[in-house]
């Protein structure tokens, strides 16, 4: 890859029990750019996911191997710190779920666990966050009002507001808009457009199109395996492997 | 197709006369005691002490007795039992051990007060020196609301979607800061009902204050921990059963069970009042 690589995985296998979910999953995610991860519901890509912040970790009777490192340094051993490791790497899951809580509170989770206790600092880390996750101005006059009052589109936006107030490197989402009707889904995917200046993204998605519309890179997951990633126009135009294209033309899965 | 009637017909008038007979004794038992009771209820039975061998005079010993037990009680269970079931929900991996734990709380939940009693006496009483004492016997009722505590807690924390835990941990919460931020919240109103329903079940015992503290007789409310006290359900056995003149204290044993049942309603009342609060929320929330 003639980029810098910000994730580098090497030989990652998850067993849940004695069932391995990966094989030998070699992948080298660039910085600032969108990496998507297509492939049939089972093969593996959320475990993949959720390997990079180790919310496995959290599965009871999953066991991970392999290495990955993020900016160089093993996400994976034992000694790293997994508070500040899901602080960089943040999540956004299928299903939105912000807490039962204000629009504000929501937003200002994440650093006032981390310690910022300062009203005006949170007002504007809140804002800011807002703002890069394209929601400010929908919100701007119902900060004190439930979350739960928004829309579905609104609420997944929000959960992205939330993740970015921290300060994440690395933006993972998986499905973001499996849930979503069609505009909410056309303007995550913008807004996915305009957040890979400053993060670095990794998307999981069903809907070959958006990977397609949304993503630099795709890889191919299959069985727990990673069978093909490259160039996300390479993938779709002309995948080296029959599988891929078996896939991609809609022929299984 | 007859036959068939009948026998929906004769089901119906089952229920429905099952229902009707169990509302009125309840409605009987309520209106009787209501109005034996009325009879000596009045600001001077409430706040003074028994007099002329329990024949005049109030009860106020007794409720102040209830009173601060309880108290104790749940200054004693509701610390100790949300604790347990946070720690059984949320830390303890999910093993054997961890499932005969909950079985075997769930079980203690359905022993006789009267066992309650006995440990509390050998216990608390003998073993740890504290004697026939407001602390023992509060301990003591302490132990036997602990498993409802910990059981509502448990359901109540159940309830509260996975969903909010992975979004706290995703964002870099420790496992405590989520439970305190996203879990334990919208559990409380849960957690607090199981907590006042214990409390109201524990305020009208008798069996287990019987030999850890409960006094037979005594002019004042108890001013320490290491006191003596009167309380409301012994107090009444004793005026219905011990007395040397039953017929005599008749009323004033009315009057003693309308504010016990009086105080029981009340917890029953704010136990309802604050989960159905809880139910417009979540409500609201879906
Ligand atoms: N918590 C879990 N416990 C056991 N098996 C799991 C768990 N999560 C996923 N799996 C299994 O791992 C495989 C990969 O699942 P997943 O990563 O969710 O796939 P995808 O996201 O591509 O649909 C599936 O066979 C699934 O049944
Ligand atoms: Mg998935």
């Amino acid at each position: 890859m003639d980029e810098p690589v910000r994730i580098d995985c090497q030989n990652v296998e998850v067993w849940y029990g004695s069932k391995q979910a990966l094989h030998g999953i070699s992948i080298r995610i660039p910085s600032n750019r969108v990496t998507a991860l297509i492939g049939p519901s089972g093969c593996g890509k959320s475990t993949f996911l959720r390997c990079l912040n180790r919310m496995n970790d959290l599965v009871p009777g999953a066991r991970t191997r392999g290495s990955i490192l993020l900016d160089g340094e093993d996400i994976l051993s034992p000694a790293t710190d997994v508070v500040d490791l899901r602080r960089r790497v943040g999540m956004v899951f299928q299903r939105w779920n912000p807490f039962p809580k204000s629009v504000f509170d929501n937003v200002a989770y994440g650093p006032r666990i981390h310690g910022i206790r300062d009203k005006a600092r949170l007002a504007e880390i809140v804002e800011d966050a807002l703002r890069k996750a394209s929601l400010w101005d929908e919100v701007k006059d119902r900060l004190r009002s439930s979350a739960l009052e928004l829309s579905g589109g609104q609420q997944q936006r929000l959960c992205i507001a939330r993740a970015l107030a921290v300060e994440p490197e690395v933006l993972l989402m998986d499905e973001p808009a499996s849930a979503l009707d069609p505009i909410s889904t056309a303007r995550l995917e913008d807004l996915i457009g305009e957040l890979k200046e400053r993060y670095t993204i990794v998307i999981v998605t069903h809907n070959m199109q958006q990977a397609a519309r949304v993503s630099d890179y795709t890889g191919f997951f299959y069985m727990g395996r990673l069978v093909e990633y490259d160039r996300t126009q390479t993938i779709f135009t002309s995948p080296a492997q029959e599988q891929t294209e078996a896939y991609i033309t809609g022929r299984f899965g | 197709m007859r036959a068939k009637r009948v026998w929906s017909a004769l089901g119906r008038s089952w229920l429905v006369l099952s229902t009707v007979l169990v509302v009125a004794v309840l409605v009987l038992f309520l209106v009787h005691i209501a109005r034996q009771g009325w009879q000596v209820m009045g600001w001077e039975f409430l706040t003074d002490r028994p007099r002329r061998g329990m024949t005049q005079g109030g009860i106020f010993p007794a409720i102040a007795g209830t009173a601060l037990v309880s108290l104790l009680t749940v200054v004693f269970s509701l610390p100790l039992g949300v604790g347990a079931a946070i720690y059984l929900t949320e830390y303890a991996p999910d093993n054997r051990a961890t499932r005969w734990i909950r079985l075997a709380i769930r079980n203690l939940s359905g022993v006789p007060s009267i066992v309650y009693g006995l440990f509390g006496v050998v216990l608390f009483v003998d073993l740890l020196g504290l004697g026939t004492s407001l602390l023992s016997a509060g301990l003591t009722l302490g132990l036997l609301t602990l498993p409802w505590i910990i059981t509502a807690s448990e359901e109540a924390l159940k309830s509260v979607p996975r969903a909010y835990r992975d979004g706290a941990l995703a964002l870099g919460a420790t496992r405590w800061q989520a439970v305190r931020t996203v879990v334990l919240p919208p559990a409380l109103p849960g957690i607090l009902t199981g907590a006042i329903l214990g409390l109201s079940r524990a305020a009208g015992e008798t069996a287990p204050i019987l030999f850890t503290g409960v006094a037979f007789f005594l002019p004042f409310a108890p001013t320490s921990l290491s006191d003596q006290f009167m309380a409301l359900p012994y107090h009444l056995y004793i005026l219905s059963t011990q007395h040397h003149s039953l017929e005599k204290v008749r009323p004033i044993a009315y009057g003693t069970a309308l504010v016990l049942v009086g105080l029981v309603f009340t917890l029953n009342l704010t136990a309802f009042a604050v989960r159905s609060r809880m139910r417009r929320r979540l409500e609201t929330a879906r």
